[in-house]
C-alpha cells in the first residue's frame, strides 16, 4: 500500500454557483431583476414586502418564499392586492421536505421553484430566504443585488457579530424604528458598527409598522427593476 | 448549520476526483471572513463521510488569515476583525485578496502498491505523506 496525492483545487461551492450562473441566465433572459431579501427570523421580512409589493409603480412584482416549514409568509403575499386589482405571484420553498431542513436557500432550490413563476410576466422578483443572520450569505442563488433586515430589537452589535451577512448586502433597513423609545438601541453606534463592517453601505430606517421610511424603500425597488443587469 | 451542506460538496467534491478509491485525508482551506465553525464542519463531515471513500478520512482544515487590500493606496493588511477600513488612509473601499476561500485543496489516496495511480479527474502528483 502506498498513498498518494492528488490536487483538487477546487471551490466547495463551485456546484452551487453553476447552478446560480444559470438561475441568473434565465433571469436575465426573461428581464427579471432578483432581490436576495436576508434577516435574521422576525426582522421584518414580510411585513417589509406586504407594505410595498401592492403600489410599486410600473414595476411586475413576484415572490418566492423560502422557510423550513410552513406556508404562512406565502398566503400573507398572495393576499397583496396591486393597484390594478391584481395579486402578488408568489411561490413557495420549503427546505424541510426534500432539502434537509436548510437553514438557507441555495442555488439549486431556488432552481426547482422557478418553473411555478412566471418569470416572462416579472419585472422583479424578491426572494425572501431563510430568516438566519450566517447561512443565507455563505450561498450565491443566482440574484442581482442582496438586501438584508437588521430590526434595532436585535442590539447595534450584530455587524461584528455576522459580518458576511453585512458585507455581503448593498442595503440594510434597519427596521421597527418606531420601538426606538422603548429600547437601549443605540442607533448611532449601530450606524457606526455597521459603516465598520461595510464601508459606505446604503441603509434606510424604516417601520413596517408606522409606514416611516416605506416611500424610500417602495422607491428602491422599483429603480432596481429598472437598473440594467450587472454582469454575472 | 450550512456546516452540512459545506460537509456534503466536500464529500462530492472528493468523490469526483478519488476514482472510488479510499481517501485517508482531504485537505481543505477556508478563509477566515467565512463563517464556517471548524469543530462543526468536522462533525458534519464525520456523518455525511459514512459508505462514501471519506468514510475513513481525516478532514485537515487550514484556516486561511484574511488579508485586505486599499483600492485608494494600495496599503494590504492582515485583520481579525472589523473595520474593513484601510489604517493607512482610512479609505472604505477595500477588498478581500485572502480569507474568502472555500475549496478542497487535495485529497490523499490509500493504493495498492504497483497499481496505476491515476486519479479520474485530478492531477497526480508524487506519492508522499504529509507529515502532522
Amino acid at each position: 500500500m502506498h498513498r498518494t496525492k492528488v490536487k483538487v483545487l477546487e471551490g466547495v461551492l463551485d456546484a452551487n454557483d453553476t447552478i446560480a450562473q444559470a438561475n441568473r441566465a434565465d433571469f436575465d433572459r426573461a428581464g427579471v431583476t432578483v432581490v436576495n431579501l436576508m434577516s435574521s427570523p422576525g426582522a421584518g421580512k414580510t411585513t417589509l414586502l406586504e407594505t410595498v409589493l401592492g403600489s410599486l409603480e410600473g414595476v411586475r412584482v413576484g415572490v418566492l418564499e423560502g422557510d423550513v416549514q410552513g406556508t404562512q409568509d406565502a398566503e400573507r403575499i398572495a393576499a397583496v392586492h396591486t393597484r390594478t386589482g391584481g395579486h402578488v405571484p408568489v411561490a413557495q420553498i420549503n427546505t424541510d421536505p426534500g432539502f434537509g431542513g436548510e437553514c438557507h436557500l441555495d442555488a439549486n432550490m431556488v432552481r426547482s421553484a422557478l418553473p411555478s413563476l412566471p418569470l416572462a410576466d416579472l419585472d422583479l422578483l424578491v426572494i425572501e430566504n431563510v430568516g438566519n443572520l450566517v447561512c443565507p450569505a455563505e450561498f450565491r442563488i443566482g440574484e442581482d443585488v442582496r438586501v438584508m433586515v437588521s430590526s434595532v430589537t436585535e442590539g447595534e452589535d450584530k455587524p461584528f457579530k455576522y459580518p458576511l451577512m453585512f458585507r455581503a448586502c448593498e442595503l440594510v433597513l434597519v427596521n421597527k424604528i418606531d420601538l426606538l423609545p422603548h429600547l437601549d438601541f443605540d442607533l448611532e453606534e449601530f450606524l457606526a458598527n455597521l459603516d465598520d463592517v461595510n464601508p459606505g453601505v446604503e441603509h434606510m430606517l424604516v417601520s413596517a409598522k408606522t409606514g416611516e421610511g416605506l416611500d424610500a424603500w417602495r422607491d428602491w425597488l422599483v429603480r432596481a427593476a429598472t437598473r440594467e443587469p450587472a454582469a454575472v | 448549520m450550512h456546516e452540512l451542506s459545506i460537509a456534503s460538496a466536500i464529500v462530492a467534491t472528493v468523490e469526483r476526483h478519488a476514482g472510488g478509491r479510499p481517501v485517508v485525508t482531504v485537505n481543505v482551506s477556508i478563509g477566515r471572513l467565512r463563517q464556517v465553525v471548524p469543530d462543526s464542519l468536522q462533525f458534519c463531515f464525520g456523518m455525511v463521510a459514512r459508505d462514501s471513500v471519506c468514510e475513513h478520512a481525516r478532514l485537515q482544515i487550514e484556516i486561511i488569515p484574511a488579508v485586505l487590500r486599499c483600492a485608494a493606496c494600495e496599503h494590504e493588511w492582515t485583520i481579525d476583525e472589523p473595520p474593513f477600513r484601510c489604517p493607512a488612509c482610512a479609505s472604505g473601499n477595500v477588498a478581500a485578496i485572502r480569507g474568502e476561500e472555500l475549496g478542497v485543496d487535495s485529497i490523499e489516496i490509500e493504493e495498492m502498491s504497483g497499481e496505476m495511480s491515476e486519479a479520474t479527474n485530478g492531477h497526480k502528483e508524487d506519492a508522499c505523506i504529509a507529515p502532522r
